[in-house]
């Protein structure tokens, strides 16, 4: 049952299962800011699936690119355009 | 049955990518916002290198960083190093380009999107078709 042996198969589902609703959220959320929000904190739960598969540099660099750089250019965009969407 | 659902559910990393990947194309696809659309094409790419990731993973190992690898036996290691404990850093080093290059392409789709805000006024599918129209 276990992919990984030194964390609980538990916890893996559970980040994978929080990476899956972070990114249903997001794209179903009709506030352009808070959908570049929640895209945040799906790249943030990303980085903490990286570093429990064993990926500590992937890790890093999804955190400071991932959920610090990108999350910055939506957030920008978002601002810019208008921040209601149709759906 | 028992053996059956282990097999299935034991390989959860790949349902979780699978998922994302339809996640990802959906949204690309279907979504009338462009910036949803981007946020689809991001969600996309992280789901390629959670499969890249996956591969690399081993029974039993541990992170690919070799403990006292810088001995004073004038660079030589003294002990034996046993691949079978640590990951595979290949499909790390492959998915760390890819995460730069995905960043890249998404300040690139993001300009585009406020250079087509600009010049429509609107970064909704069907109303931008409409003033194209006119």
């Amino acid at each position: 049952m276990e992919v990984n042996s030194w964390v609980l198969w538990q916890f893996d589902v559970l980040i994978l299962l929080m990476v899956v609703v972070c990114a249903v959220v997001a794209l179903q959320l009709k506030d352009l800011v808070s959908s570049a929000i929640t895209f945040g904190a799906y790249s943030f739960f990303m980085c903490i699936l990286w570093t429990e598969m064993l990926a500590v540099d992937v890790a890093f660099t999804e955190a400071a690119v991932g959920a610090g750089v990108s999350t910055i250019l939506f957030l920008g965009t978002a601002l810019h355009v208008k921040r209601r969407a149709k759906d | 049955m028992a053996n059956f659902l282990e097999a299935v559910l034991g390989q959860y990393n790949n349902w979780a990518f699978i998922i994302l990947l339809m996640i990802g194309i959906y949204a690309m696809i279907a979504k009338n916002n462009l910036l949803k659309k981007v946020i689809g094409m991001a969600i996309f790419q992280s789901a390629i290198i959670l499969f890249y990731v996956s591969v690399s993973l081993k029974k039993g190992a541990t992170i690919p960083i070799i403990a006292h690898g810088h001995g004073h036996d004038h660079g030589a290691v003294a002990h034996a190093i046993d691949a079978a404990s640590y990951a595979n850093p290949l499909p790390h080093v492959l998915m760390l380009t890819a995460i730069v290059v995905g960043v890249a392409t998404l300040g690139v789709a993001l300009a585009i999107v406020q250079k087509v805000n600009r010049v429509y006024g609107t970064i909704e599918e069907d109303e931008i078709l409409e003033k194209i129209k006119e």
